[in-house]
Parts: structure tokens; sequence; C-alpha cells
């Protein structure tokens, strides 16, 4: 494949040192910017290698009761997408990670698609995760992403079929997120057998690196992933623990993830 | 046009992992249209089990206040469990049957759709779970309670603004979670394709029988047809019978609640604040902020208290075949107190908009006009709505005594 792409060079870099890459998610203005700031620090300081930054939306179809609870308290606390996209541009320049916008499609048509899309390019942001976009509904604005210099990152699920895997997979950039689980955000994933499978199933499907997230929340859930997948995404299992005990908690519990 | 666009509207904007689920969907709903038996054993349970064809009743009272003015009031509040809703329901239901799928569950405004669909689980021996705005629960008991009664699970839902929008979402979150064997139940001519079509095509079983009867009982078509709009499918199902007759106006009445002027009501497109977004799974008008997030909305009338608008009627008001007003609170309980005294019928509060809207105009259409409202629903379950808004001493007497009796219980069980 011979499609540039904001991540894969990143990604492919990190895999040389580590055996498996870590990413991770917090939604904006929850509690408040500050504690993103400081959970971020948290985060990065302990090895996390790529981070999702949800925008929050009034209606979080794709995610669990914990995200989208967060999003709600985040938008009752006054959230703006317009200081979010401010606090985008800084956190960007403080830490040297990459990092992606995880959002629903009606906050980038409310700002605009393509000024949406160019602004985040230009903010530093290395990717774009839009859950309720469907491929067929994608096709120009994965164009446009390209073309700004940022990473489109499509979703693989249990229930998608084998060919349809493979039209998702041949249209993948920077990386697949596989979700590990028929489900939203936030419940719990065995993962075992079938979860093994499914990730075969993607494998075959595209050569871009595979994400497996959805109910990852332990040593031996990453350690499950080792040598099946390039990346474990740990969302609202930190989201928890960030509520209960704090951005330090947070930074201990991933500097113990990959065991 | 691609599939399950009307105009720029539409859509299916569903995470990846439904995909299939909406495929089999839409598969199976277009092999049931396409098979003349399905619609026949259709029409013979409405029949049967929901009073169908439900009469167009001439308001004799309420046309001879409007000169030579003829109101015809279609009665959809005779349908098995009082409302329009169980037209969608039933047909849904007889397509979760040919699919095989054991359980179904739906969201509910005003608990009109989730009596519907737990009658109907009741009924084919489905299982059934109902989600319901914490908000909605409390201002609609009567609706919880026989929604329990019949075998089904009432979640209320205490995210964001706890009303319709939200449970809509929670509903879509346990489908995403269940769709092997279970079905999510629409309530509404909203959502993504194929929805918005597949619950219009049950309900314009209103449409086609209160054209034919318009043509028996008055030897012509009518001049206006009123109906409220929540998310539009009883007014797309009354509104069908005469798409094609460019003649007869169609005027989709919506929640004006306080007002138009500030956020408290659910007029979509009537009030021109709205703008197109993609939200829930399909591209309408939503009341919306700058940034693309629902604002809260208000309404007397729990079912029409919605944030978006069926993509066929967005389509349906940009080509102008649509008109589209909005009746406030107020104007809606004159409205409805108005069709109880002089007709007889008990309204729901979302139908007595469409009442409101006709009620308004009617003083000022042509001498021999004929008008159609569309009665979707009954106003049995707004019992406690209706009478906190007329402020009826005597029910809320009745009422503290009642809650003396219990608070007595109570005590004696202590
Ligand atoms: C009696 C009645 N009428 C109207 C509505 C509004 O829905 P729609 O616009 O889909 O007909 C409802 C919704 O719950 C209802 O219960």
């Amino acid at each position: 494949m011979s499609r540039p792409s904001a991540l894969a060079g990143t990604i492919k870099a990190k895999l040389d040192k580590q055996d498996i890459l870590l990413m991770s998610h917090i939604v904006l203005g929850y509690p408040s910017l500050e504690a993103n700031r400081e959970v971020i620090k948290a985060m990065v300081e302990n090895g996390v290698d790529l981070m999702e930054l949800q925008i929050p939306f009034s209606e979080p179809i794709a995610d669990g009761p914990t995200i989208a609870r967060a999003n709600q308290a985040s938008l009752d606390g006054g959230f703006k997408v317009k200081e979010g996209l401010q606090f985008i541009r800084e956190v960007v320049a403080e830490f040297k990670i990459p990092f992606l916008i995880m959002t629903y499609t009606n906050i980038l048509m409310a700002y605009g698609m393509e000024k949406f899309i160019t602004e985040a390019a230009d903010l530093g942001v290395k990717g774009l995760i839009i859950p309720d976009i469907p491929l067929e509904e994608a096709t120009d604005l994965i164009a446009q992403s390209r073309q700004a210099g940022m990473d489109w990152v499509q979703l693989m699920t249990p229930t998608s079929q084998d060919e349809r895997l493979v039209k998702i997979g041949a249209e993948a950039d920077g990386f697949v997120y596989c979700v590990a689980r028929r489900g939203v955000t936030g419940g719990k994933t065995a993962f075992d057998d079938s979860v093994g499978t499914f990730i075969k199933r993607c494998r075959v499907a595209t050569h871009a690196p595979l994400a497996v997230g959805f109910g990852v929340r332990s040593p031996e859930d990453v350690a499950y992933l080792k040598g099946k997948a390039e990346i474990a995404v740990v969302g609202s299992a930190a989201l928890d623990l960030h509520v209960k005990e704090g951005a330090e908690a947070v930074g201990q519990f991933f500097k113990g993830l990959r065991g | 046009m691609s599939k399950g666009y009307f105009g720029a509207f539409g859509g299916a904007f569903i995470p990846e992992i439904l995909h299939q689920t909406f495929s089999q969907l839409t598969a199976d709903y277009e092999a049931a249209r396409a098979d003349a038996s399905f619609w026949q054993e259709y029409l013979e349970l409405m029949r049967n089990y929901s009073g169908r064809p439900t009469p167009l009743t001439y308001a004799e009272n309420l046309s001879k206040a409007h000169g030579n003015r003829k109101v015809y009031i279609k009665r959809e509040d005779l349908n098995q469990t009082g409302a329009h809703k169980a037209n969608n329901v039933m047909g849904q239901g007889l397509l979760v049957r040919r699919m095989g799928k054991t359980r179904v569950i739906a969201e509910t405004g005003a608990g009109q759709h989730g009596v519907a669909t737990a009658t109907m689980a009741a009924r084919l021996g489905l299982e059934c779970t109902i989600y319901m705005g914490a908000k909605d629960v409390a201002r609609q008991r009567p609706n919880v309670f026989w929604m329990e009664q019949m075998g089904a699970t009432v979640i209320p839902v205490t995210s964001g603004s706890q009303t319709l929008k939200d449970a809509v979402n929670e509903a879509m979150r346990d489908w995403v979670g269940s769709m092997d064997e279970t079905h999510y139940v629409l309530g509404t001519a909203c959502g993504a394709h194929p929805f918005p079509e597949m619950v219009s095509w049950f309900q314009s079983v209103i449409g086609h029988e209160a054209k034919a009867q318009i043509l028996e009982q008055e030897g012509r078509l009518p001049d206006h047809v009123y109906a409220c709009v929540g998310g539009g499918s009883n007014a797309m199902g009354i509104f069908q019978g005469f798409l094609d007759h460019k003649e007869v106006e169609l005027i989709g009445v919506e929640a004006g609640g306080l007002g138009l002027d500030g956020h408290n009501h659910a007029a979509r497109i009537a009030s021109g604040k709205s703008t197109v977004g993609i939200a829930q799974g399909y591209k309408t008008y939503f009341l919306q902020d700058g940034d693309g997030q629902m604002r809260h909305t208000h309404s007397v009338a729990a079912g029409l208290d919605y944030v978006g608008v069926s993509p066929i009627l967005a389509d349906l008001h940009d080509s102008g075949r649509v008109r589209f007003e909005a009746a406030t609170d107020v104007e809606v309980i004159e409205a409805l107190k108005r069709m109880v005294k002089s007709e007889g019928i008990i309204p729901a509060l979302e139908s007595s908009h469409a009442v409101a809207g006709a009620l308004k105009e009617l003083p000022n259409l042509k001498e021999d006009a004929v008008v159609i409202i569309n009665l979707s629903g009954r106003g049995d379950k707004d019992i406690f709505t209706i009478a906190d808004a007329l402020g009826d001493a005597k029910w809320k007497a009745y009422i503290q005594e009642r809650a003396a009796i219990y608070a007595a219980e109570k005590g004696e069980e202590a």
C-alpha cells in the first residue's frame, strides 16, 4: 500500500520498541478541560502511545452509559466546540504523541464538514474516528481527510460480514479500529477465542495495523492481545478510574497495563 | 436518488455494528412489501384486532358553529390501545414474526407507542422492553401501569433531557448488543432507513381509508387535512391518502409549547429555527444549537416533544407540499375543551394540536370547505396532565383522598 498515512510511520516506529501500543480515550470537558490536561499528562508520562479526544455530542448513540454520561456532563458544564479545538491545539503542541479526534457526524456538520477537517489537520490532529458515518456515506470525507493529511479511521465489528470487512479494509488509513464485542462502549468483554477469531478475520481483510477496543480493562486483556493486534484501546475503564481515584491513579493503571 | 433519501433528507447514519441488522431488516421489509399476501394479513389483523376501518366522523356541532364549513374527524383514537400507534406496531409485529426474532424493544414519549408495543408483544408472544424518559414516566404513569401489566419491562432513562430523544438513544444502545434476537420497533417515521418509509407504509392505512370514506360521505376530496406532527407518523399516515391530489392542502401542526420565541417548543419546521443535521441515524431538521448539540424541547404533549422530524415530511415541506403550523400549549388545551364539549370526543393532547390548528383557521376558510382532522389518539391517558392544565379542583380533591388512603395503608404496613 503506497497511500500516505499520517499515523503509519509513528505506529511502525513505536512497534519497533514495544510489542503492543496503548491508545487511550478522554471526553473533552469531562470533568473539566483542566482535569483533561492533567490526565493526558499522566497518560503520556506512563506510556500511552496514541490518544482519542472525544468532542462531546448530545446524542452519542455508539457510546455506552459511562461515556454517554460524560458527554452529557461536559455539555451541562458548558463545553463549546470552539474551546475544545483550542484545547486540542494546545495539547498537540505540548505532548509528543499522535492525537485523534473522536466525535459524531453532526458536530462536523454544524461546524462545516470541510472546514472541520481542514482545521483539525491544521491543529496537528492525525486522525478522525466518526462512528456514525458508514463507509457508503464517507467517500468524500475520506478523500478530504487524506488530502488534508489526516487518517480516517474506520471500524470493523464482529457483525460485519467478510466481504464488507474487505471493503472497509481497502479504504483503511493509519489503523483499523476493531470492536471486540457486540455492544456499546463500556461493558465487559471476555477476551477469548471468539475475539481471536474476529481479529483474524480483520487481519486478512486489511494491510493496516489493528487496534482492538471495547472492554479492555486489565493487564490480562492486553496480554491476550499481544501478538494478535498492534494497538489496545482503553476507554471507559480509565474514565471510571479517573473519576473515582484521580489522574495519578490513571497514570499508574496505564503503567501496569503492558505487564 | 440513493436509497432511503427523500430529497436532501433521510439516509442511514448508523454504527457499523448495526450495518448487517439494517441490511437484513431492509431486505425483509422489501420482501414483505412486494408480497401482496403480507398486506392482506396485516389488514385482516387490523380489522379483527384493532377495529379498522376506523370511522370518519362528521363533527356536526363544530361544523354548525362554522357556517357551511364541514369538519370530519378521522378516528384513530378508536384503535386498540387508543392511538394510531397500533397500525405501525402490529405491522412491525408481523414483520418480526417473519424474521423469526423473539424480543422487541421500543422507545416511547407519551407512552402510547410503548403501550401499543407491549400489547403487540403480549399478543404475539414476544419478550418486550420499553425505554422511556424518566420525565415522561412521571407524567404518563397510566401508560406505564398498562405496559407493566402486559408483561413489559419499562426502563426509565435518566440521561440527557430524560425525554423521548434520550429514550431513542437508549433503545439504540440496547439494540447494538441484542440484534440477533431483538427487533427495535421504532415508533415513528424517523430514524435510519428503512424506518421512515416502513412506518409510513403501515400508517398509510389511515389515508387510504380516509380518502375512500370522504369520497363516499361527501362525494369529493377534502380541501384541507390537518394532522399533528411529533415524529410525523400519523401525519404521514393520513397525508398519503391525498399526496397525489395537489388540490388537497395538507397541514402539519407542531408543538408550539410556551410560544415560538424562546426554546420551549418542539416546532422544528414551523418555528423556522431548526437547522439540518444528522443524529439518531438520519438527516433532517433538528432543533439544535450552533455546535450541533440538540436543544431541550417542550410541549404539554409528551408525544410531540421531539427534536427531529420525519425526513419525508422535511422533504414535503421543502417541496411546498405540506404547510407547517404550530399550536401553543394554551391553544391546545382550549381546543381539547372545545372538542370534548361539542362532540363528546376526548382527544389526546397530541391530537389536540391538529384540532387547534384547524379551529384557528376554520373561520377563514372558504364557505363550503371540507376539512379532515386526523385524531391520532384518545386523551384518557392524559387525564393527570389535562386535569392539571384545567386546574380541576374536584379532581385534585379526589387525588388527595386517594393519596391519603395509600399513605394510611403504608402506615399500617410499617
Ligand atoms: C396520540 C398521539 N398522537 C401523535 C403522536 C405523535 O407522533 P407522530 O407524529 O409520529 O404521529 C403521538 C406520539 O406518541 C401520540 O401518542
